[in-house]
Formats: C-alpha cells, structure tokens, sequence
C-alpha cells in the first residue's frame, strides 16, 4: 500500500544540518556481540537535544540492544556511548539520565498505580509533598489521574501504556527511551497516541528515543530515522529524506512501496544519468547526479504515486515510459494501486487517488495502459 | 439433547471425582474415624488393648452397647497433666523455629536457582530433588554419623583447629533443627523457586532504570512479589513439622519434647491406645486451622493467575 509521507513538519528544528552543533548522544564504533552474534556493528550515530529519534528496522536488526546500550543495560563489546559528551562506560542504569519506557510496559504489579509513577521519586530525595504532587502532574498528563489508586491487573491495555508513560516521565529525564511503544495498541489508539507522543515531545522539550519496526510510525513522530540492518545502520535522515532520497535499495523497499527497476546505465551527464532498464525494456532518464560510468549496474527506483497510469499513448515514448496490461487492482478506499505487467512478465505499480466518488473507473483489469513518470519523479540506486 | 454424547463424558467424569474421594475415603476417613473411636475408648488388657471394641456380630444393639462405654476421660487426662500441653506447644515452637531457619536458608538457593541460567535451572532441581530418591530415615541417621562426639563434624573442627574439645551437639535441640531443616529443605525451596522463577526481569530492570540501586530493589520489588512463594513454603513445612517424630527421636535428646514423641511413647511404651489416639486428635484439631489457612492462600492465588 502506498505509504503516504506524513513526515514531521516541524522544519526549523533542524540542528543536524547545523556543523557546529554537538549530538547529545553520541555512538561511537559501537559494537555488540553475543557469543557468535553480532547484534550491532561498528555504529557510529548521533541524536541531537529535543530531538525525536527513531531507530527503525525489521526484528534482529539490532535497534533495541542499541538502545538498551544508552539505557545502560547492555555494554558495548567495542566502542562508546556517551551523553552530553561524557562517555558511560561502567555507569549503572540507576545513575544514567535516561528513563525507560518498557514494551511490555513493566508495572509492578503489587503496587498502585501511583505508587508505580511515584516509585522513581521515591529512589530521590524528594518530599512527600514534592512526589504527590509530580505524580498528580503526570497522571493530568497522561489523563490518567481518576485512576490512581487502580492496580495494574484492573487496567486495560491502552491505560497500562499511559501509566508507562506517566512513570518514566516522572524524574524529567533527559533522555526518554520507547521500545516499541505503541506496538499492543490498537490502530485507531495507536494513531492518537502517536501525535500525543510527538506533543509530550515538544511540550516538554526532552529528548526522545524510539525503537520501532512499523514506518509508518517511524515517519509520524520522529525528526529523524535510522533505518537499521543486521547490525548496521544504512540511512539517518529525515522521514522525507528517507522516503524520497533512500540510499539504499534496501531503504527504499523497507520504507513504504516502491517499483525497482534493474538495469544499466548507458549514459552519463553532468546532472542526468540514463538508464536502460533490463527487466522491463523501458530507458529511464533521471535528473540526479551519479556517481558511475556506462555499463554500470543501476537501479531505478520510483514510488507507485510518482507513476501516471493513463490509456492515452503518451507523446514521446522512448524514455520514462513504458507500457503494459493492468494484471491487478487494489482498492483500498482512499487510492487504488494498479499492478501493470509489461511485456517482459514485470509487474509495476502505480497508485491513483481516487479523486471522484465512482465505482466504476476508466482503467480496469486487462486495459492497455501507458506507464509515465517525469525525470525527476525517481532516483537511481547504485547498491 | 443429545443423550448418547452426554451420557459417556458425564460418566467418565464422575469416575474421575469418585476415585480420588474413595481413596481418600478409605486411606485416610477410615483410619481417622478409627482412632477417633478409639480416643474414646479405655485401656484393658486385651488384645486390642482397649475397650470397648465393635462386633458387628452382635447387630446394631451391640454397636450401640458399645458407644455407651464411650468416655472422654482420656481428653480430660490430658488437659490435667501438664506434660502434653508442653508437649504441644514446645512442638510449635520448634515448628516455628525450624520454618523460620528453613527460610533463611532455603530463600538464597532458591534465588540463585532462579538467578541461574536457564539451562542450568533443570539440572539444579534435579539436585535439590534428588535426595528423596534416597530413604529418609537413612539419612536422618546419617546425621548421627556426623554430630555425634566422634563424629564427622567435631573431627572437621579439632583437626582445623577451631574448637579444643568436642561440641554436644547430637541429643540436643540444635541436632534436631539441623536434621528438619536438611529434610524439609526442599519443600520451602521447590514453592520459593517456583514463584521466583515467575518474575519478570524486565520488573527489576524497569526498577534499575528509575534509580533503584540492586539490594533496594529486592526488598521492593523481588521479595514482594515471591511472597506467596515463602507462605507456602512456610506452610509445607510448619504442618508436617509439628507432628514429626523420626528426628527428634534419632536426633534429639530426652530434653526434646515433641508431641510425635509422646504420642509414639505413650502408644508403644505405655501401650495406651486410647491416650495416644486422644493426642493424635487434638494435634489434628490444632494444625487444621493453619491447614485450612493454606487451603484458602492457595486456592486464592491460583484464581488470581486464572483471573
């Protein structure tokens, strides 16, 4: 399904592009190995202050034993971890600045839901006076506060989650950590909490870390991402970086739908690159600087929303076009997604918002339709 | 309504309720009812050595002849000799003792069996159960062996250099805490381990990560959460305990007064049937309500994990 850019808007915030600007949390050559297996190799990441980070990737990437490492529950095998420029090594999880809010949210279950909240505070030296009125601050926070005295088996899923929240809020940490928050959450329950996590964010002004395997939640709430493979980290970027400039092919596949098209290059210019596409003998002509030279591997990779679907055979069809019956359809309300198989058996997509309330529409299954993209609508991948 | 799929199931599940009720009915109410009978009977020189004793060839007349003979006088005996009621209480005393040296004890290996790695753990239980393969009695008797003058024991410390003349330690009381700690030890930690086991890690981590420091969040947190692991344990082994015989008889000395003791004493030395049948109720009587407390936990916690 074409996964609709909803990136985060807040585009003056952006320290990153900012060169003289130090990163808050610094991974430096980090490595981390179990026995024989390498959960994370030679990372090299930095999350800027106030940012919302989100490190993304399919299970086993290593995403959450990165983060356990800033945590303070894993050590790395090699390399460092630092915050505020001060390096971790050998400090326990009980003296980091860094809250945690557990997957599988980690209430204690003898205790009350305020007792939960307040427990933090409690390992200060706070007044009695002090934490009942931080725990009152958190809970209207989280809008949990008629439930206070609940216990965490009277509670339901979305409540248990608000009261994680709630407790690893309550010492204003600096860093807030989220594993796969929202994962238990319903989608409807998972949205709202989405955009009420990106305003916690922003209102307090703390520097958030989540781990997720769900783009779509990766793209809605965070600043930045780095989309993680086996241990690797392949692209930190703004989720509309991500989405329309991927570095990979393994980036641009991981992230949202995308149509790849191998093939070689067969010309090379100062800002345009020419591409002859072997799998579906369409040429390719991409507005972007590339580094490589004719009969060079290529990949063009272009999203189903940048691909015009149209019956009318289009004026010039030596490049970016190419032709095809439409093998599939899929409706899903708001757009529908065109599976066109060329005459070499590839099949590639194209989604049409479904701009008018007809059922029937022009294009239907076994129409000869005409692909057509413009020259800046895709980019060519090298790996 | 579906006769012949019904009939088969409800009879297979009434034979699954009536064989455990009949084996109880005839293992243990038979027996019970038995020595109640004979808790009210008196002592005579005969074979069985009390009076009156049912013949059901005399008809229900002759049972009813019989129950007229019934008296409570041996109750009353041991309400006036001040012996039993020692008796009773100093077996609770020891109970209580022994329950709470088992725990000391027995927490920090169950902790460390549920701290193992995983693939270790079966191995640990296996050597925690393991002993009861072997005959209780010959390792009581093992004890001897080792507490006694020459034994194991004081030869270890004479030889080390720690102590310059032998311990008494066998025929004293401190011989039978260690012989009921060592038996009993695996029923406080098989519950203990079972409900630490449970725990969370991420409960502990979650406690690590809001600043509490690790001994902090064992009483927080750990110990909390295994309590009903230490009740039942504590239960496990206070019941069996106050009525155990074996140990402090092979172990004790005649200081040790317990009431499994005075029981066998009075049914095998003094060969009063009805005396001892008359102990053997009233120690049922005392211990029922710590039996039905346990009952109550238990069924209370497995609704709570069902719930």
């Amino acid at each position: 399904m074409a996964a609709k850019a909803l990136g985060a808007v807040r585009r003056t915030f952006a320290p990153w592009e900012d060169a003289a600007a130090k990163p808050y949390i610094e991974f430096r050559g980090v490595t981390k190995r179990f026995g024989e297996t390498t959960a994370v190799d030679t990372v090299d990441l930095g999350v800027y202050e106030k940012e919302f980070f989100a490190l993304l990737g399919p299970s086993g990437c290593g995403k959450t034993t990165l983060m356990r490492m800033v945590a303070g529950f894993e050590t790395p095998s090699a390399g460092s971890v630092l915050i505020d420029g001060q390096d971790l090594a050998g400090v326990p999880p009980y003296r980091r600045p860094t809250n945690m809010m557990f997957q599988s949210y980690a209430l204690f279950p003898h205790m009350t839901v305020e007792d939960n909240v307040a427990f933090g505070l409690k390992q200060e030296r706070m007044s009695k006076e002090e934490i009942a009125a931080r725990v009152d601050e958190m809970l209207k926070l989280v809008k949990l506060a008629p439930l206070a005295r609940r216990r965490p088996d009277q509670l339901s899923g979305g409540q248990k989650q608000r009261v994680a929240l709630a407790r690893s809020l309550a010492k204003k940490p600096k860093v807030l950590l989220l594993d796969e928050p929202l994962g238990a959450l319903d989608k409807k329950l998972r949205e709202e909490t989405q955009f009420e996590l990106t305003d916690l964010q922003q209102q307090l002004g703390m520097t958030f870390v989540i781990v997720t395997h769900d783009q779509e939640e990766a793209m809605t709430v965070a600043d930045r991402i780095a989309v993680m493979d086996r241990g690797r980290v392949v692209q930190v970027a703004t989720p509309a970086e991500i989405y329309e400039q991927p570095s990979t092919r393994y980036v641009a596949d991981f992230i949202g739908d995308i149509n790849l098209l191998e093939g070689r290059v067969t010309g090379i210019g100062d800002t345009t690159v020419r591409i002859a596409c072997t799998g579906t003998g369409a040429t390719a002509f991409v507005e972007q600087r590339v580094d490589a030279r004719p009969g060079d591997p290529a990949w063009f990779a272009i999203r189903p929303e940048k691909v015009a679907i149209s019956l009318k055979r289009p004026a010039d069809v030596a490049i970016n076009t190419v032709s095809g019956e439409v093998w599939d359809i899929g409706y899903f309300g708001d757009v529908s997604v065109y599976h066109v198989r060329l005459e070499t058996g590839a099949i590639v997509k194209a989604t049409v918002t479904n701009r008018t309330r007809l059922v029937e529409r022009p294009i239907t299954w076994d129409d000869k339709v005409w692909l057509s993209w413009s020259r800046d609508s895709g980019i060519v991948l090298t790996s | 309504m579906a006769q012949q799929g019904e009939a088969r199931p409800s009879r297979w599940r009434w034979l699954l309720i009536v064989v455990p009720y009949a084996w109880l009915f005839v293992l243990f109410l038979v027996p019970f009812l038995i020595v109640f009978k004979i808790s009210f009977s008196t002592t005579a020189i005969a074979q069985p050595p009390y009076t009156p004793v049912f013949d059901l060839s005399a008809g229900v007349a002759g049972i009813f002849d019989a129950v007229r003979q019934f008296t409570v006088d041996n109750y009353l005996w041991l309400t006036q000799d001040a012996l039993y009621v020692r008796a009773y209480l100093s077996s609770l005393v020891i109970a209580v003792v022994s329950t709470g040296l088992a725990l000391l004890v027995g927490y920090p290996v169950a902790y460390g069996m549920a701290r193992a790695p995983k693939r270790w753990q079966m191995t640990l239980l296996m050597m925690v159960i393991l002993p009861f393969w072997t005959s209780f009695l010959i390792r009581v008797y093992a004890w001897i062996g080792i507490l006694k003058k020459e034994g194991l024991l004081n030869q270890l410390l004479l030889w080390v250099g720690v102590i310059h003349e032998p311990l008494t330690i066998l025929n004293t009381n401190w011989a039978v805490y260690v012989g009921i700690v060592y038996s009993y030890l695996p029923f406080m930690i098989l519950p203990l381990y079972a409900s630490l086991e449970r725990l969370d890690e991420s409960l502990l981590e979650a406690a690590a990560d809001l600043g509490c420091r690790p001994i902090r969040a064992f009483w927080r947190i750990t110990f909390p959460l295994s309590i009903p692991g230490v009740v039942a344990g504590c239960f496990l082994v206070f019941i069996p305990v106050t009525g155990e015989f074996v140990i402090p008889d092979l172990l004790g000395g005649s200081g040790t007064l317990m009431i499994g003791k005075t029981l066998w004493t009075e049914f095998f030395n003094n060969r009063d049937w009805p005396l001892s049948s008359a102990v053997a109720v009233i120690l049922l009587l005392i211990l029922v309500v710590p039996i039905v407390v346990f009952q109550n936990q238990e069924q209370r916690r497995a609704e709570r994990e069902r719930g």
